[in-house]
């Protein structure tokens, strides 16, 4: 019996020990969307992410508000008319990182599949990128594409402005160890 | 034995609970490094903004302020009366307008000023934004803007009227708005206001008008907001030959420009003549069709 605690003591002990957490040091999100009339991009560098290098488990989240846009007004209808960042203040995603080897150097491609939020929307995707680990960091790299209807996000008849129905996102993530 | 028995079960229970802990442990590992970030995050402060489309709701001020370096030009147009008849077109055959800037010092400080045919009155004024509506780690349900203004008054002619002096042209509005955008497509707000004019006519008008204002939109869809404004005189003089403003009004937006369409019973483009000079009786049909129109235009790119 004593023996039995023993071991499921070791096993949480395991599980604690085995988590090799990284968090982010820094950390870019952007997006362009290829206008008719006016080309829009937008750069975020306030999101906050754990990666499980053991485990490749990921997952970030991004304060929608935080996108900065070449002109203000841009910024005020992406919150207040496209993403409602006041219903829906975080871009989601959790999921994991597959592919690469945390012994190996250099830049690895590495894939992510899991659960994306935005808009208060969750879709399962699967993108490609890369992973890097470099003095103790780990660089992840990603760049895909977002179909706005996947998100219900619709852009309103009246508007003038041609907004892209898909739209191109990259991220770029150095982690550390935590 | 009895005795054997009960440390047997406790240790039994000792066990599972044991388990449980590190089931537990593994699972949150494996499935809640959500869980884990978001515990990790500091609780944050929204800003509620966009309480309204553009700076004026219909006649008068909103709380909204334009964002640092950008300008906005606003065109305002009002036609004649109504009830002026076919002969007239309905008020189509006049037109009275305001052509003004404004200028996002800071995202809470603008500097705006104006035209407006009307009495042939320049008008510049000051608005700050003293709190902003927030909620999660600071709250605080409302928005307020302070503006004051002053109004130059160039009709008539100095030659045309040689005993009246600059000063008499001149008049003064003070203001303080409290609004709030209570879910995102309802929005109200609350206006006292003060005008102090150095000239008036003694038999029928004050020199110090008060009034509270009261404004609200709601949007229909994400581009079209409807919204309705009024004015109410606290002090008018026994013998006012004038009326509370009341004004409506459908905010469409399309990118950069703010159009409003509105119905109103004021023809003053400006606070001065809208509060204390409003001649038209809303209920008798002295209403006029107007619009107001605003373009942003960005001059300073945002850091």
């Amino acid at each position: 019996m004593k023996k039995l605690i023993v071991v499921f003591v070791l096993i949480g002990q395991s599980v604690f020990v085995h988590a090799q957490k990284y968090s982010l040091e820094s950390s870019t999100v952007s997006f362009f969307s290829d206008g008719a009339i006016e080309d829009i991009a937008a750069n975020n560098t306030k999101s906050v992410s754990i990666f499980n290098a053991a485990t490749g488990e990921v997952a970030f989240s991004i304060p929608v508000k935080d996108f900065e846009f070449e002109k203000s007004l841009m910024k005020e209808h992406f919150n207040e008319k496209y993403l409602e960042t006041e219903k829906f203040p975080k871009a989601t995603f959790q999921g994991k990182l597959t592919g690469y080897q945390s012994t190996a150097t250099g830049e690895q491609p590495a894939k992510a599949a899991g659960k994306m939020t935005i808009h208060g929307v969750t879709n399962e995707i699967e993108v490609s990128g890369t992973v890097e680990f470099v003095d103790g960091k780990v660089k992840v790299k990603s760049k895909f594409i977002v179909k706005l209807v996947d998100y219900k996000i619709t852009i309103p008849q009246l508007l003038w402005q041609n907004i892209a129905e898909e739209i191109e996102v990259r991220n770029e993530f150095i982690y550390k160890a935590q | 034995m009895n005795l054997y028995t009960k440390r047997n079960n406790m240790i039994k229970k000792f066990v599972v609970v044991l388990m449980g802990v590190a089931l537990s442990i593994a699972a949150m590992a494996q499935d809640d490094l959500m869980k884990e970030l978001e515990a990790s995050q500091e609780p944050e402060t929204t800003y509620i903004g966009q309480t309204f489309k553009g700076t004026r709701i219909v006649n008068g001020q909103s709380v909204e302020t334009k964002a640092k370096g950008a300008l906005e030009f606003i065109f305002s147009h009002r036609f004649g009366a109504i009830n002026s008849g076919a002969y007239n077109l309905w008020g189509l055959d006049d037109a009275f307008v305001r052509l003004g800037l404004e200028y996002g010092l800071t995202d809470r400080l603008g500097v705006g000023g104006g035209r407006s045919s009307t009495d042939k009155t320049f008008d510049g004024f000051l608005r700050y934004k003293v709190a902003r509506q927030s909620k999660g780690a600071r709250n605080f349900p409302v928005t307020i803007t302070a503006i004051g203004t002053t109004n130059i008054k160039t009709s008539p002619k100095a030659e045309d009227n040689p005993l009246l002096v600059f000063e008499d042209r001149v008049s003064y509005v003070a203001q303080v708005l409290i609004a709030r955008k209570f879910t995102p497509n309802f929005s109200a707000q609350l206006t006292p206001i003060f005008v102090h004019r150095n000239t008036v006519e003694q038999s029928t008008e004050n020199n110090d008008d008060y009034a509270l204002g009261i404004g609200a939109r709601y949007k229909i869809t994400r581009s079209m907001a409807l919204s309705g404004e009024y004015y109410y005189r606290l002090n008018p003089h026994e013998n006012t030959p004038y009326y509370n403003s009341i004004g409506f009004g459908l905010d469409i937006e399309t990118g950069g420009h703010v159009f409003q369409l509105l119905f109103t019973n004021s023809l003053g483009m400006n606070e001065r003549a809208m509060v204390t000079e409003t001649d038209g009786d809303f209920f008798a049909g002295d209403i006029h069709f107007g619009f107001n129109i605003s373009r942003t235009f960005q001059i300073q790119k945002p850091k």
